[in-house]
């Protein structure tokens, strides 16, 4: 085996690296230095690693034999998972000094884990590597969904998490079992010449669908979803929400691509009606929640069927709009997810959509950043939400699928109904007694919203230059 | 710079300077100064463009330019104007000017007006377009703010008639989006330019089949098209006086400017196959809405469903597909912006002293409010067509343009159509002979003012432009009709 095959996992070593600092300061470190320097030290390491990624000219290739493949765009993906998960470390600050101070460091080198999994997922040249890397970002994950363990509901997340991550691995475990049957390989290269519409094959497509559907949370494998958004902390819904889900869409992308590019007219199929009844559920489903995290689960349930919408494409248009798709997704679900820890900070973990009445009397600031995440969410210009749910769109109408870009646009008003009313319970309802009062939030979480603030205005406004820049 | 770039520019430039004031005299100062501003640059467009096309009669658009904004989609920030866009600039600068001096006392006027302002900035930013994906980006722009600002501002049921306006504008914008996404892939050359698409590119008629609905329902909807017109009434009666003036006056224009530009200019064939199904649905707005006005009391009401009838009198003369009628359209759509603009003014006058907009409560206003009766009494007869004020110009071209056509079907649709004219003149004169003549009703009114000096500036700046197109209807006619051949020789061409 040659060494220089390493050269080629430059960000998977360099988060090995950060993540045995971490390690290593957490077993070194003084209870006391720890207190002070270990959060700004994390993010720091980690806001290195981020920039690292975008400015060296990392190698495309592949590494031991076609097992580990990198490009451009994985490189790109894993730098847009790095933000979004940057942003995460930021706003867990006050959670974590105030109910965690113990396991701070816990959080950080578990996260990283999970992370380096969704790293594989996205390089993974080969099914098993697929696999492997799904499986190290769910197992740690269930520890995260489940941190809050003197709490009943986190508790109850976590288990949730690990049976259904079980349940899925299984699943997908069978599907490809059947595709190694029909196909007698395992790596994606010998794989793409050999996909014709065979039942066995279809198949095993099925089910190898079915089990990235629930780490996607496509309707019908959802029913996790909200009661895991819901007991996880806060700050690991964020991350849920985000960086888990976007690995997964990665995944499928190249998988899809790659792989099943042969017999596309099959997947499109199973798509549409998949990325239709995922939004339309997943809206309906949000309005009636009056728990915030519920309500984002459902939230991302219907945007996740809009990912779908940009998949289904088959071609590079596609891909580059599901891409960017993702990228404006994370800042806007993340700035929705800064005000929500912060307002529950505030008011003593209350997580209903009551906690918002009247937020914008008592924190103006906080109330129209939320409403701008909401309004990037739901379509709204000049929010880069517009931008990106355009380009789906356009994706879509590529391969003449205008019906489907109807059903979507339809569902993007029902989206905006329930999205209103968060703006309405801030802006219009007056707070009674139990009101958040005004409240500053700390500096971490405020470096965290003004990166998504920047985001959910630049990335739009700046389209041409990204799409310039990385397509 | 280009000058139909400042239209943008100001807008923006008077929110950024909003966030940084503080007082009400310096956000006064702000809006007023960037208001004149916008209404001298309009007056300033209307000279520059008279004088270019003279040099270049041939052009169809002028001041064009064009920024690439992204590249893949060959999307463009592209900017142009023809003689119907000039005319929409000057009506829309006139009523954001005259919007803020009908809102002078507003409580957290530094939000309202900010969010005023974005408003403004979608409504001219959708008028200078002549890019698909620009206009669609500035229409959405003004669409978002007036949920914020009914909720917040309005009255009434404010919530529940603000979440309908803001959904059923949203689901006409979801039919117009999948129509421009059609129009881009289908037209041959991915391209999303209204002139380039009209002039060299052609959708084939088996998509304009779909297309054309589409995207006429889609602005269809802002134009208050029967039967999604439900969202106009209660939109206008709670939004706050101001809001509905721009709303009524130039935000329901996007509709009838969108069905020309986009819906009629782009797919000429189906707009002659299709076109006699909207046109039955105009139909029923006009009469419809002149009807339900008759019977409502509520002073917002009447004005909204006055508008429904007008509105939808746009969009029945450009459905007729001929010079004479679409000229009166683009005249209807001034005419019945400045005098429904000058109605709302002085509706929210008259709630602002009374309380009360319920015309059975209010009686013989002309004795104590003298000023604000008389300028009533004058919108009124505008909006019943009296020759010499606006309505009768924009009326008539109309309804000679629509005689024009010799078939039955347009004929008799017509001779409905202008049976509204009566039913306004009821619903008119039964208002104004309800609240301003008679004895008063409730003595409490007895001691209340007339318009303060700002309310008398929005009245009287709106009245004045009313009179000058109701008297030299030469000059309006003459800068739009030119630009409408090309549009009339396109459907002539098929």
């Amino acid at each position: 085996m040659d060494f220089s095959n390493f050269l080629l996992m430059g960000q998977e070593i360099g988060l090995i690296v950060v993540f045995l600092l971490l390690f290593s300061y957490d077993i070194i470190g003084s209870e006391q230095s720890k207190n002070r320097w270990f959060h700004l030290i994390a993010c720091i390491e980690f806001a290195i690693l981020t920039i690292w990624g975008f400015v060296s000219p990392l190698p495309a290739g592949e590494a031991f034999g076609g097992m580990f493949v990198t490009s451009d765009l994985t490189v790109l993906m894993k730098n847009i998972l790095n933000i979004a998960t940057l942003i995460v470390f930021l706003q867990a600050y006050s959670w974590l000094n105030k109910e965690n101070p113990v396991r701070r460091s816990e959080f950080f080198t578990i996260t990283l884990v999970t992370l380096l999994g969704m790293y594989l997922m996205i390089s993974a040249g080969n099914f098993m590597m697929l696999y492997i890397g799904m499986e190290t970002a769910s197992l740690p994950m269930a520890c995260l969904a489940a941190f809050n363990k003197h709490k009943e509901k986190s508790a109850e997340a976590g288990v949730k998490y690990v049976l259904i991550s079980a349940l899925s691995s299984g699943i997908m475990l069978f599907g490809l079992s059947f595709l190694y049957g029909a196909l007698g390989s395992f790596y994606f290269s010998d794989l793409t010449l050999n996909v014709v519409g065979e039942p066995l094959t279809i198949l095993g497509f099925v089910f190898f669908l079915g089990g990235l559907g629930f780490k996607l949370s496509l309707v019908p494998f959802h029913l996790w979803t909200a009661d895991v958004y819901e007991g996880a902390p806060t700050n690991v819904t964020a991350y849920l929400s985000v960086v888990s889900k976007g690995a997964a869409a990665f995944a499928l992308i190249f998988v899809l691509y790659k792989v099943f590019g042969g017999i596309e007219v099959v997947w499109q199929h199973i798509l549409w009606w998949l990325s239709v009844i995922t939004i339309t559920l997943g809206n309906l489903f949000a309005i009636r929640q009056t728990d915030i995290k519920r309500f984002f689960a459902f939230s991302s349930i219907s945007q996740a069927g809009y990912i779908l919408l940009g998949i289904i494409a088959g071609n590079a248009q596609g891909m580059e709009a599901t891409v960017y798709f993702i990228f404006v997704y994370l800042f806007s679900n993340l700035a929705a997810f800064a005000v929500i820890s912060a307002v529950e900070h505030a008011s003593k973990g209350n997580t209903s959509i009551a906690a918002f009445n009247g937020l914008y009397n008592n924190n103006p600031k906080l109330a129209l950043l939320m409403t701008f995440a909401v309004f990037s969410l739901g379509g709204i210009p000049p929010f880069a939400g517009f931008f990106s749910k355009f380009l789906i769109f356009m994706a879509a109408g590529s391969v003449g699928q205008y019906l489907l870009v109807f059903i979507a646009l339809l569902n993007t008003v029902i989206s905006l109904f329930y999205y209103l009313l968060i703006v309405k319970a801030m802006f219009i309802k007056k707070g009674e007694s139990d009101a958040v009062a005004h409240f500053s939030s700390d500096i971490y979480n405020r470096i965290s919203m003004l990166i998504c603030l920047l985001g959910i205005f630049a990335t739009g406004i700046l389209w041409g230059v990204f799409s310039e820049q990385y397509f | 710079m280009n000058i139909l770039s400042l239209f943008v520019v100001v807008p923006v430039l008077m929110i950024v300077f909003l966030f940084l004031s503080k007082g009400m005299k310096q956000i006064r100062t702000i809006m007023v100064t960037g208001a004149s501003a916008l209404l001298v640059l309009a007056a300033t467009l209307v000279v520059l463009f008279l004088k270019e096309r003279a040099v270049s009669p041939d052009a169809e658009m002028l001041f064009v330019s064009s920024i690439t904004w992204f590249k893949p989609l060959n999307i463009a920030y592209s900017v142009g104007v023809d003689g119907i866009s000039v005319v929409m600039l000057v009506l829309s600068s006139i009523i954001v000017f005259t919007g803020i001096f009908s809102s002078w006392n507003m409580d957290m006027a530094k939000e309202y007006f900010l969010w005023y302002c974005l408003l403004s900035l979608g409504v001219f930013g959708f008028f200078i377009s002549i890019d698909l994906f620009t206009m669609f980006m500035f229409y959405e722009i003004a669409l978002i703010p007036m949920y914020l600002l009914i909720g917040l501002w309005g009255t009434g049921r404010k919530e529940y008639s603000a979440m309908k306006l803001t959904l059923m504008l949203m689901g006409g914008s979801a039919f117009l989006l999948v129509g421009i996404v059609g129009i881009y892939y289908t037209s041959g050359q991915a391209s999303m330019n209204l002139l380039e698409i009209a002039n060299n590119l052609h959708i084939p008629y088996e998509h304009q089949r779909w297309i054309f609905p589409a995207t006429f329902l889609g602005f269809g909807v802002l134009g208050a098209l029967f039967p999604f017109h439900t969202w106009s009434p209660d939109g206008h009666a709670s939004a706050p006086t101001a809001v509905s003036m721009l709303h009524a006056g130039v935000l329901m224009k996007l509709g009838g400017y969108g069905c020309f530009r986009v819906a009629i200019y782009l797919m000429p064939e189906a707009a002659h196959e299709l076109g006699w199904i909207f046109l039955i649905l105009t139909g029923i707005s006009v009469v419809y809405g002149a009807f339900s006005a008759v019977v409502q009391t509520d002073l917002k009401y009447i004005n909204a469903y006055s508008s429904v009838s007008h509105c939808g009198l746009v969009l029945f003369a450009i459905l007729m597909l001929n010079q004479t009628a679409m000229t009166g359209a683009v005249m209807q759509m001034l005419s019945h912006g400045l005098m429904t603009a000058l109605f709302f003014a002085l509706i929210g006058l008259i709630y602002g002293r009374t309380h009360t907009r319920d015309i059975r409560e209010m009686g013989g206003l002309m004795k104590i409010m003298p000023f604000a009766s008389v300028c009533y009494v004058i919108a009124g007869l505008a909006s019943l067509g009296l020759p010499g004020l606006s309505g009768f110009v924009a009326e008539m071209t109309i309804f000679v343009g629509s005689f024009q056509n010799t078939d039955t079907f347009h004929r008799v649709l017509t001779i409905v159509a202008c049976c509204s004219i009566v039913i306004t003149a009821v619903y008119i004169l039964r208002t104004v002979g309800k609240i301003l003549y008679g004895p008063v009703q409730d003595e409490h009114h007895l001691h209340l003012t007339d318009a303060a000096w700002y309310e008398k500036v929005s009245a009287v700046g709106l009245i004045l432009a009313i009179a000058a197109m109701g008297m030299l209807p030469f000059g309006v006619s003459d800068i739009i009709s030119k630009s409408i051949v090309p549009i009339v020789e396109k459907l002539a061409g098929i």
